[in-house]
C-alpha cells in the first residue's frame, strides 16, 4: 500500500490496525491544527444540538445573527407538540452593540420573547463573541428569571472555549440547573430516563415504545421531544440509560453523584445493541422477573419480524466494505456491528470527538488493516476510501457529496436522517438505505473510485 | 402549523431577529473565495464558522466544499490569532497546495483586533508564502452588514489584491458577478460569447460548484477564475457590476487602483435588466446583438403575451438578498403581477434607492423594509395583513407558504430541499423564461388544485 500522506502534526491522530506491531495511543481530545479543513464544529454547535429538541423552550441565540442562522431548524428532531424550538430568535448583534455590551439587547428580547410565547423556560446561548465583550448573561438571566418567574438559563457556549464537547457539557450544566426543580410525586420504582436521544425522524418514540412494552415508565427524554416539566423531575428516575456517550455521560455522572442514579451506557443501533440496551435496562430490575421476561418478548417479536427481511439485503451487500465517520465514537462500534450482521466490514473508522478509551475500544474491535481516525480531513477521507476499496460511506451533511464524487454509496448517520435509524425497525431501514445506496444503478454510468469506465 | 407562532399585529420589536432573511459576512466571503481557480478559503476564527458555512454551501448546492479554520482556541482569543494563521497558512500550502488563500476573519477575530492585512504581510515577508502563491484577504466580521457584503468585501479584497495595470490596455471587458449561482455565472460566459465581446468574469463558481461526477474527489474543481486573469483586470478597458451591494465595490476598488471605468448595472434578471445588460455590454464592446440573443428575447415577450391572463394582478411577497430583488421586482411588474411585499435581512440604503426607483411610479403602495427588523417574521406578518397570491424566497419560505397556504417559489440562498439552481440560469433570457415558467407552474397547479369539478380546465 502506498504511504499515505498525513498532515504533519496529524500522525497521533491516524493509525492502521496491525496486530504484532507495538502501536502508539491515539491522540484525541485535542483542538483541531490551525490551516486544517476539520470537519469538527465548536462549542456552541454542541450546545445547540443537544438542547435544540426541547421543544417547549425558547432558545435565544445572543450573538451576531450567524449562530442563530446556521442552526435554524436544521435537526430533524421531532415534536410531538410544541414547535417552538423549530422558530430562529437572535440578538443580532451589531457593531455598536459590540462596543457597548449587549446586555440591554438581551434583556429587552427576552422579555419580548417571553411575553409573545409564554416558553416553559428560555435557554440563552452565549457565543464567541458575548465572551469577548463580557457581557453579564448571569446577571440578565437571573434578572429576567426573577421579573417572568419561568426558568432562563444561560449556556456558556462561546464558540472558542474548547471543542464540541464542551459545549455538550455546557448543554448539560444548564439542563442540570432545572433537574431537581419538579415534584417526583407519582413516579414508579421501575423507570427511567433516556439520556442523548434526539428523537430524529421519531427515533425517540421507538425507543420509549420499547420500554414501555417492558412495563417501564419513561420519565424523561433528554432531550428528544423534550419537555422542561419532565425534565425537571428526571430525577425522580431509577435509572439514567445514556445513548450518545460524548453528549450525556457527564449529566449522567452528575445525576449520579447528586442523585443516587446510577446509569448504564447503551446504543439503539443494530440488532445486537438495541436488544443488549433493552436486557440492560431489565437487569436492573431483578425483582420483577416481569420485565426481563417481557424486554425477551420484545425482541423476539422484532427480531422474528426483522431478520428474514434484512437476508436480502445481506445476500447483495455480502462482502461490501464500508467506512464509518461520525461525531461520536460510541455510534461507531454499534455501526461496525450492524454492518456486519448484513455482510459488510469496515475498514475504515473514525469520529470527530472520541476519547482515548473509545479509540482502545474502537481497535480492539477493528479488523486487521482498518484505518482509525480522529477528527479527519476531506483529504485523508478521500484517500483511504480509494486506497482501502470502500463501497460505501456512513458520515454527515460534509461527507455526503465526497462520497458521491468518489463513486460510492453514503448513509447519513447524522442530523440530516430522514428516517428512524434506531431500534429494531430503525435496523431495517439502515440496511435498506445502504443497499440502496451501495447497490445503486446509479453506480454502473460513473467511472468508479477514479478509474476510467 | 409550525408559524402558529406568528402574530397578525405588528408590533416594533427592540433589537430582536426572529427568522432572519440574511446571514453573516463570512459564508458570502467563502462562497465569492470559491470562484478563484486553485483557490481555499480560509476561515480566520472558531471551528464552529468554517464548519457551519461549509454545511450550509454543501447543503445548498450538494457538492463538496473545501475551506480551512484557524481553529480559534482560548489562548488565540486572549493573545491574538497571529500565531494561528500563520502557523494555518504554513500547513495550507505544504498540505492541501492551494495557489491561493483567500482569508476571511470573523466576529472572533476582528474583535480581539487581529488586522489581517498586517498577518498576510508578515506570512509573505516571513517566507510563509511558497513564491507563485498568494494570500489575499477580507474583512468580514459577522456583526456588520450581511452574507451579502462579505461576499462583496470578499470580491473588493480579489479585485485590489490581484489587479495589476501593466499601462497596455487589453481589449476586455470585466464583469464583476453579484451574488449569483454557478448556473448564472455559467449563462453571463455564454451571453458575452454570443455577442462575441471578450470578457473576464468574476468570481466564477461554475465548474467549481457544480462539478460533475468523475470518480474523484477534486480538491480544487477545474472552474473559477484564474490568477492571471485576474491579474489582468487592470488592463481591462471597462467594468460591468452586476449588482450595486454585491458587485459594485469591487469595481470602485478597481478603477481605484488601476483608473479602469466602470458601470454599476442590475443582474440580469428578467427581460428590461437584460436588455440593459445586454446593449451595455454591446455598447462597451463595440458589437451589435446577434439575432440568436435577439430571438430568445422575442421568445419570453411571446410567453408573457401568452400567459398575461393568468399574471394580471396576482399579489407576491418576496424575500432575499438586495442585488437580486430589485430587477425580480422590475421582472415582477413587467409581468403585469403586484409585488406586495418585500424583505431583506441585508442592511444599506442602496436598496431603498434601487427599490424606490422602481417602485415609486408603477406601485408606490407596496411594503418593503431592509436591514434591522427586516426579516421573515416581519414577512409573514404581512402576508398575515394582507395575503398574497405567490411567495417568492429561499427555502425557509417553505414554512410560510404552507402556514398561509401560499403557492411558492424557490430562489435565492440558500435553496435546501431542490435542485436546479446550481444548473438552470435564473439571469438572461432564458432565466426569465425559466422563472416565468416557473411562477405559471405554481399559479396554474394551485388554480387547479382549487377549481370546481366543473370549472377544471383542460386548455390553459
Amino acid at each position: 500500500m502506498e504511504q499515505i500522506t498525513i498532515l504533519e502534526g496529524r500522525q497521533k491522530q491516524v493509525f492502521e490496525k496491525k496486530t504484532g506491531v507495538e502501536q502508539l495511543d491515539i491522540s484525541c481530545d485535542t483542538s483541531s491544527l490551525s490551516g486544517s479543513v476539520s470537519q469538527r464544529a465548536c462549542v456552541f454547535c454542541g450546545s445547540r444540538v443537544v438542547l435544540y429538541p426541547v421543544a417547549d423552550a425558547l432558545h435565544l441565540v445572543h450573538g451576531p445573527i450567524g449562530c442563530a442562522a446556521y442552526t435554524w431548524d436544521i435537526r430533524g428532531a421531532v415534536s410531538s407538540g410544541p414547535e417552538l424550538h423549530r422558530l430562529s430568535f437572535s440578538t443580532d448583534l451589531q457593531e455598536m452593540d459590540v462596543i457597548y455590551g449587549g446586555e440591554k439587547k438581551l434583556y429587552h428580547s427576552l422579555i419580548e420573547l417571553i411575553e409573545k410565547y409564554k416558553p416553559k423556560a428560555a435557554f440563552i446561548y452565549s457565543t464567541c463573541i458575548v465572551g469577548l465583550i463580557g457581557d453579564d448573561i448571569e446577571a440578565v438571566c437571573k434578572k429576567v428569571a426573577k421579573e417572568t418567574g419561568i426558568p432562563v438559563l444561560p449556556v456558556h457556549s462561546e464558540g472558542f472555549k474548547g471543542t464540541k464537547k464542551d459545549g455538550y457539557k455546557a448543554a448539560c450544566h444548564a439542563l442540570m440547573k432545572l433537574i431537581g426543580t419538579g415534584s417526583t410525586e407519582g413516579i414508579s420504582k421501575y423507570s427511567i430516563n433516556i439520556l442523548g436521544e434526539f428523537n430524529l425522524a421519531g427515533e425517540a418514540w421507538i425507543i420509549r415504545k420499547y420500554y414501555e412494552k417492558m412495563g417501564i415508565e419513561v420519565v424523561s427524554t433528554l432531550t428528544g421531544d423534550g419537555r422542561i416539566d419532565a425534565v425537571r423531575r428526571a430525577h425522580g428516575a431509577s435509572l439514567n440509560v445514556v445513548q450518545c456517550s460524548g453528549s450525556m455521560t457527564w449529566l449522567a455522572k452528575e445525576m449520579e453523584q447528586k442523585y443516587g442514579i446510577p446509569f448504564i451506557r447503551v446504543s439503539y443501533f443494530g440488532i445486537e445493541d438495541m436488544s443488549k440496551s433493552l436486557y440492560d435496562v431489565a437487569k436492573h430490575f431483578p425483582d420483577r422477573t416481569d420485565i426481563m421476561e417481557a424486554a425477551k418478548q420484545v425482541v423476539s417479536e422484532e427480531v422474528k419480524e426483522l431478520y428474514p427481511s434484512l437476508q436480502k439485503f445481506k445476500k447483495a451487500l455480502s462482502g461490501k466494505k464500508a467506512a464509518i465517520y461520525v461525531g461520536g465514537a460510541f455510534k461507531t462500534f454499534s455501526l461496525i456491528k450492524a454492518l456486519r450482521s448484513i455482510g459488510m466490514s469496515v475498514v475504515l473508522a473514525g469520529s470527530q470527538t472520541g476519547n482515548k478509551d473509545d479509540y482502545a475500544r474502537l481497535k480492539e474491535m477493528c479488523d486487521e488493516g482498518t484505518v482509525i481516525v480522529d477528527d479527519s480531513n476531506p483529504v485523508e477521507l478521500s484517500k483511504f476510501i480509494l486506497e482501502k476499496e470502500a463501497d460505501l460511506l456512513i458520515g454527515g451533511v460534509k461527507e455526503r457529496p465526497i462520497a458521491f464524487k468518489l463513486g460510492i454509496g453514503f448513509c447519513d448517520h447524522n442530523h440530516e436522517r430522514k428516517i428512524p435509524l434506531a431500534g429494531f425497525i430503525g435496523m431495517y431501514n439502515f440496511a435498506l438505505e445502504v443497499y440502496q445506496s451501495v447497490m445503486s444503478p446509479v453506480w454502473q454510468f460513473a467511472p468508479r473510485k477514479g478509474v476510467k469506465v | 402549523m409550525l408559524l402558529r407562532h406568528t402574530s397578525k399585529e405588528v408590533k416594533e420589536r427592540e433589537g430582536l431577529t426572529i427568522n432572519p432573511a440574511k446571514t453573516c459576512q463570512p459564508i458570502g466571503a467563502m462562497y465569492a473565495a470559491l470562484g478563484i481557480h486553485g483557490c481555499l478559503p480560509h476561515s480566520h476564527g472558531s471551528q464552529g464558522c468554517c464548519s457551519y458555512h461549509r454545511s450550509t454551501l454543501t447543503r445548498h448546492y450538494k457538492e463538496p466544499v473545501m475551506a480551512a479554520t484557524s481553529s480559534f482556541t482560548e489562548g488565540a482569543s486572549v493573545f491574538g490569532g497571529q500565531a494561528n494563521l500563520l502557523a494555518a497558512i504554513e500547513t495550507i500550502f505544504a498540505v492541501y497546495e492551494p495557489d491561493i488563500i483567500a482569508v476571511h476573519s470573523t466576529c472572533l477575530s476582528e474583535t480581539i483586533g487581529d488586522d489581517l492585512q498586517q498577518i498576510t504581510r508578515k506570512a509573505k515577508d516571513d517566507g510563509k508564502v511558497p513564491e507563485g502563491k498568494h494570500v489575499i484577504f477580507a474583512s468580514t466580521p459577522s456583526f456588520i452588514g450581511s452574507h451579502v457584503t462579505g461576499y462583496a468585501n470578499m470580491v473588493t479584497g480579489i479585485a485590489d489584491q490581484f489587479a495589476v495595470s501593466t499601462g497596455a490596455k487589453k481589449n476586455q471587458i470585466n464583469i464583476i458577478a453579484g451574488w449569483m449561482e454557478p448556473s448564472d455565472m455559467r449563462e453571463i460566459k455564454r451571453l458575452a460569447k454570443e455577442l462575441g465581446v471578450k470578457i473576464v468574469l468574476f468570481p466564477d463558481t461554475s465548474d467549481v460548484l457544480d462539478a460533475p461526477q468523475t470518480g474523484k474527489h477534486e480538491f480544487y474543481p477545474k472552474g473559477g477564475t484564474t490568477v492571471p486573469e485576474l491579474q489582468s483586470i487592470g488592463d481591462s478597458i471597462h467594468t460591468l457590476a452586476l449588482g450595486s451591494i454585491s458587485a459594485e465595490p469591487a469595481a470602485i476598488a478597481l478603477e481605484k487602483k488601476c483608473k479602469v471605468p466602470f458601470e454599476t448595472l442590475d443582474m440580469p434578471i428578467g427581460l428590461t435588466a437584460t436588455d440593459r445588460f445586454i446593449m451595455t455590454l454591446s455598447q462597451i464592446g463595440g458589437v451589435s446583438v446577434p439575432d440568436e440573443i435577439t430571438a430568445d428575447r422575442g421568445r419570453l415577450v411571446d410567453v408573457i403575451a401568452d400567459m398575461e391572463q393568468y399574471l394580471y394582478g396576482k399579489k407576491v411577497a418576496l424575500f432575499g438578498d438586495p442585488d437580486q430583488l430589485i430587477p425580480l421586482t422590475e421582472f415582477l411588474l413587467d409581468l403585469n403581477m403586484k409585488p406586495v411585499h418585500i424583505v431583506s435581512g441585508t442592511p444599506g440604503q442602496r436598496f431603498e434607492k434601487g427599490m424606490r426607483e422602481i417602485l415609486d411610479a408603477r406601485s408606490p403602495e407596496t411594503n418593503f423594509k431592509n436591514g434591522i427588523g427586516a426579516d421573515m417574521f416581519l414577512l409573514h406578518q404581512w402576508m398575515k395583513n394582507e395575503p398574497v397570491d405567490l411567495l417568492i424566497g429561499n427555502t425557509y419560505g417553505k414554512y410560510m407558504a404552507r402556514d398561509e397556504d401560499v403557492p411558492f417559489i424557490r430562489f435565492g440562498f440558500p435553496i435546501l430541499d431542490r435542485i436546479g439552481h446550481s444548473y438552470f440560469p435564473n439571469v438572461g433570457y432564458s432565466g426569465g423564461l425559466r422563472l416565468l415558467e416557473k411562477i405559471l407552474n405554481v399559479l396554474l397547479d394551485r388554480q387547479d388544485r382549487d377549481a370546481l369539478e366543473e370549472k377544471f380546465e383542460l386548455v390553459m
